[in-house]
């Protein structure tokens, strides 16, 4: 029996209904990605069946830990966030923006390959939904929008998930990104394992969302389940492993650029750049230009790139930040402070993982609390000052 | 010697300077000028004379054996040239060349030196305005040292 | 900011080069050359003195320079020099080759503010390139601006770029033109001094004035201390910075400088806005 649910309402599915959630948006063209064992990691990937989920998998995370345990339930979504992002399916890791050939004519451009499939994306976390938005204002809501961007975006089908539990890194409340999932999803998922009984509480979040339902077995959610399913959240919001004080967080670090902590945190970091991939809000790129043999074609091609990397800031013969100090100075200042001026909200979303991912166990949020605690604004003859 | 103490007021090392210290100073001093080509001292000399430009412009130069001068320099209005005549041994360090018609204001430097010696506040007072425009010139310097324009 | 609405329709995407033909090369220095270029077809879009093109040698690589011809040139004028290779691949096209060209992008010099007002250029060494659009400008529409003066610096009489075009401009009786050079020879009549010594003697009222300024930072950041010494106020003095740029439209994240981005909250940029930073190591 299946009723209609319209945005905003909630309904009840099994646990079984997951797989038919897979096939149907397989049969509706969509590439279906969700979370999976691999390399003793959970990652994002392409699935088929119910088996290719973490079922009765979860996460030790710690600062520079990552450990996979098994659940003593079999919890399909009992898990956070491992090392990638969904931003390796949005904004490409390598893309080729175009290719020129030299003809007798003269030269042909042709942009880059376009044919990318539509995505339908299966267990996005409430922090990773903020991510997606903010990379949405980065990348395609500017003065010139990257429309393969937006277009991916577009035809993108996200079914959230609402996360079970918190992990050892998560700082989601600090940053209200969660761990309820509010906007920016179609289909919204939270677990509802009681022993035997199985079955999650699905959120519609928009009329694309609502059709996809339609076409599954569901019944209207009770009262009750939507208790349960409240419950799993508010367990969740008092396990976050982490929290960072935001209020006048960006003044904070603008006005202490000289801090020492800066000279403390370049001691450790070694400037690998993890953070910056793992980050589901980095968006930084850079663009290499490559021609044949010939030199009668050339192609120019897209890829990520760190701001830890020597390459990044350099002009004239040099870099302009030389030391690592200046790079993690960058990199955090930007996350946490220049951000907001850029794009009106925090780059970070408090997933942890540039916490959980740094080889050294570097904490966005103890070095933060580090600067508050002891702030040491930098002086210095400003050019406005007689 | 009237006419010598209203030029000097007029000169930005000495406006708004008291009545009274710059006619210690006029004491010193004497009216200069220079056609395009005159040296207003050599390398090596006395400093017992430094000048204060009115008009025109001076080169600060250095000679090095088989090539031509080098102009590291131009001071023009308002300007002063020589600081060799504060320090022992007080022998100038460079040449000074005037490039075009120049008129400058000659202060006698034993007799400013001997002066600032009696009267301590009128030392501190000269001290006062003589070093900001010596300290800017070395901030100057420092920059041309740079090469800034150069490739890296 | 001072960013441009251009009401001109962008190339349909950003990303790919429009194919200009190189329709004059001329030697200015030793190692720079001035191009002139012309789309292939249709007129080349307008742009603001101030604004860049990303220059794209086929197969080699994408730099940003400065446009540095008059407005009302039918292509885009660019004075490049050669230091590096896609630089150098630049430098060294001739007549008739094909050249890619994405742009104009970033924020121009403030004329507009600048009206009714004294209006002070500074440049030093290649500076003088991203400015002389501005300069067209002003001598064009005299009588907007009350005083004008120019105030350039390079390193050696030989090396002063624009040197002929410096003497022409210098023949306007209501325009102060001013140039030094870093050290000369013995036959060199001129000033010899870093610019910024050329402030204190300049005739503009620090009251009323706008400054642009345009040169090595290192220079950039000497001159306007010499500006604000006479008392010119930071919301009046305008520098153009430069930072690394891969896509020069605000998305790769490259030219970042504190808050702002290079190529879209820049080139051009007021200096109460950055003063802080500008003096900061390695920001």
């Amino acid at each position: 029996m299946t009723d209609s649910v319209a945005a905003g309402g909630t309904a009840t599915i099994s646990r079984g209904v997951v797989q038919t959630l897979l096939d149907l948006l397989t049969a509706k063209n969509y590439e279906v990605v969700g979370p999976t064992v691999r390399d003793d990691a959970i990652v994002y990937d392409r699935i088929a069946r119910l088996a290719d989920l973490p079922a009765g998998w979860t996460d030790r995370q710690e600062a520079g830990r990552y450990r996979l345990e098994r659940r003593d339930d079999g919890a399909l979504f009992g898990f956070t966030v491992g090392p990638q992002a969904w931003k390796r399916f949005l904004h490409r890791p390598v893309e080729t923006l175009w290719t020129m050939r030299k003809t007798e004519d003269g030269v042909t451009v042709e942009s880059g390959d376009s044919a990318v499939p539509k995505f339908a994306f299966i267990g996005v976390r409430a922090c990773e939904l903020h991510a997606i938005a903010i990379q949405d204002r980065v990348l395609s809501q500017g003065p010139y929008p990257d429309l393969a961007y937006a277009i991916r975006r577009q035809d993108a089908f996200i079914v959230a998930v609402n996360c079970g539990q918190a992990g050892g890194t998560c700082f989601c409340v600090s940053m209200q990104t969660g761990p309820q999932a509010t906007a920016g999803f179609d289909l919204a998922l939270t677990e509802l394992l009681d022993g035997a009984d199985h079955e999650f509480l699905v959120e519609v979040g928009s009329e694309a969302g609502a059709g996809i339902l339609q076409e599954l077995p569901h019944r209207l959610a009770t009262d009750g389940e939507r208790a349960k399913a409240a419950a799993v959240v508010a367990r969740t919001k008092d396990q976050m492993g982490r929290h960072l004080e935001t209020e006048g967080l960006k003044e904070l670090l603008l006005s202490n650029l000289t801090h020492p902590r800066w000279d403390d945190v370049a001691e450790r970091c070694l400037t690998c750049g993890n953070c910056t991939m793992v980050c589901p809000t980095c968006f930084c790129t850079t663009v290499e230009d490559r021609s044949d043999l010939s030199g009668a074609s050339a192609e120019r091609v897209r890829k990520w790139d760190s701001c830890f990397t020597m390459d990044f800031s350099y002009i004239h013969g040099g870099s302009v930040r030389k030391t690592p100090r200046s790079r993690y100075r960058q990199w955090m200042t930007h996350k946490l402070a220049t951000w907001i001026d850029q794009f009106g909200t925090s780059g970070c979303v408090g997933c942890g993982r540039c916490i959980t991912w740094c080889p050294v166990g570097i904490d966005i949020t103890v070095e933060a609390a580090a600067i508050r605690a002891n702030p040491q604004p930098q002086t210095g003859r400003q050019h406005g000052q007689p | 010697m009237a006419n010598l103490e209203e030029i000097l007021q007029e000169h930005p090392l000495f406006v708004g300077a008291p009545a009274d210290l710059v006619r210690l100073v006029a004491g010193c001093a004497r009216n200069h000028v220079f056609r395009a080509g005159d040296y207003l001292f050599h390398e090596g000399g006395a400093a017992d004379e430094f000048f204060l430009v009115r008009h025109g412009k001076v080169a600060l130069e250095i000679n090095a054996p088989g090539r031509a001068a080098i102009v590291f320099e131009t001071v023009g209005v308002g300007d002063f040239v020589g600081a060799s005549w504060l320090i022992p041994p007080y022998r100038w360090a460079f040449d000074a060349r005037a490039v075009e018609l120049t008129s400058a204001t000659g202060i006698d430097a034993a007799c400013l030196r001997g002066k600032c010696e009696a009267d301590h506040d009128l030392g501190y007072e000269m001290m006062k305005r003589f070093l900001p425009p010596l300290v800017k010139r070395l901030h100057a310097t420092r920059l041309q040292i740079l090469d800034v324009y150069g490739k890296h | 900011m001072a960013s441009i609405d251009s009401a001109a329709p962008r190339p349909s995407d950003p990303f790919v080069p429009q194919i200009y033909r190189v329709e004059r090369v001329s030697r200015e220095l030793t190692d720079i050359v001035t191009l002139e270029l012309n789309p292939l077809a249709g007129p080349r879009p307008p742009f603001e003195p101030g604004q860049f093109n990303m220059l794209y040698a086929f197969g080699v690589g994408e730099v940003p320079i400065s446009i540095s011809g008059d407005r009302h040139n039918s292509g885009f004028v660019h004075t490049v020099r050669d230091v590096g290779a896609v630089s150098g691949a630049i430098a060294k096209l001739s007549s008739g080759a094909m050249i890619g060209l994405r742009g104009p992008f970033g924020t121009g010099w403030p004329l507009k503010q600048a009206e009714g007002s004294d209006i002070v250029i500074v440049a030093g060494g290649l500076g003088l390139a991203p400015l002389r659009p501005a300069i067209y400008d002003v001598l064009a529409n005299r009588g907007r601006y009350r005083r004008v003066v120019i105030l350039s610096g390079s390193r050696h009489p030989d090396d002063m770029l624009y040197r002929r075009e410096l003497e022409q401009w210098r023949r306007h009786l209501d325009v102060e033109i001013e140039v030094t050079v870093d050290h000369a020879d013995a036959d060199w009549r001129g000033n010899v001094g870093v610019v910024p010594t050329l402030i204190p003697r300049a005739a503009f009222d620090p009251r009323d004035a706008v400054a642009l300024i345009c040169g090595p930072e290192v220079m950039m950041r000497f001159t306007a201390n010499a500006l604000r010494d006479v008392g010119l106020p930071t919301d009046r003095i305008y520098v153009s910075m430069e930072r690394n740029m891969k896509c020069a439209i605000g998305l790769c994240g490259h030219c970042q400088f504190g808050p702002s981005f290079v190529c879209k909250d820049g080139p051009v940029m007021r200096l109460d806005r950055i003063a802080d930073i500008l003096t900061m190591r390695e920001i």
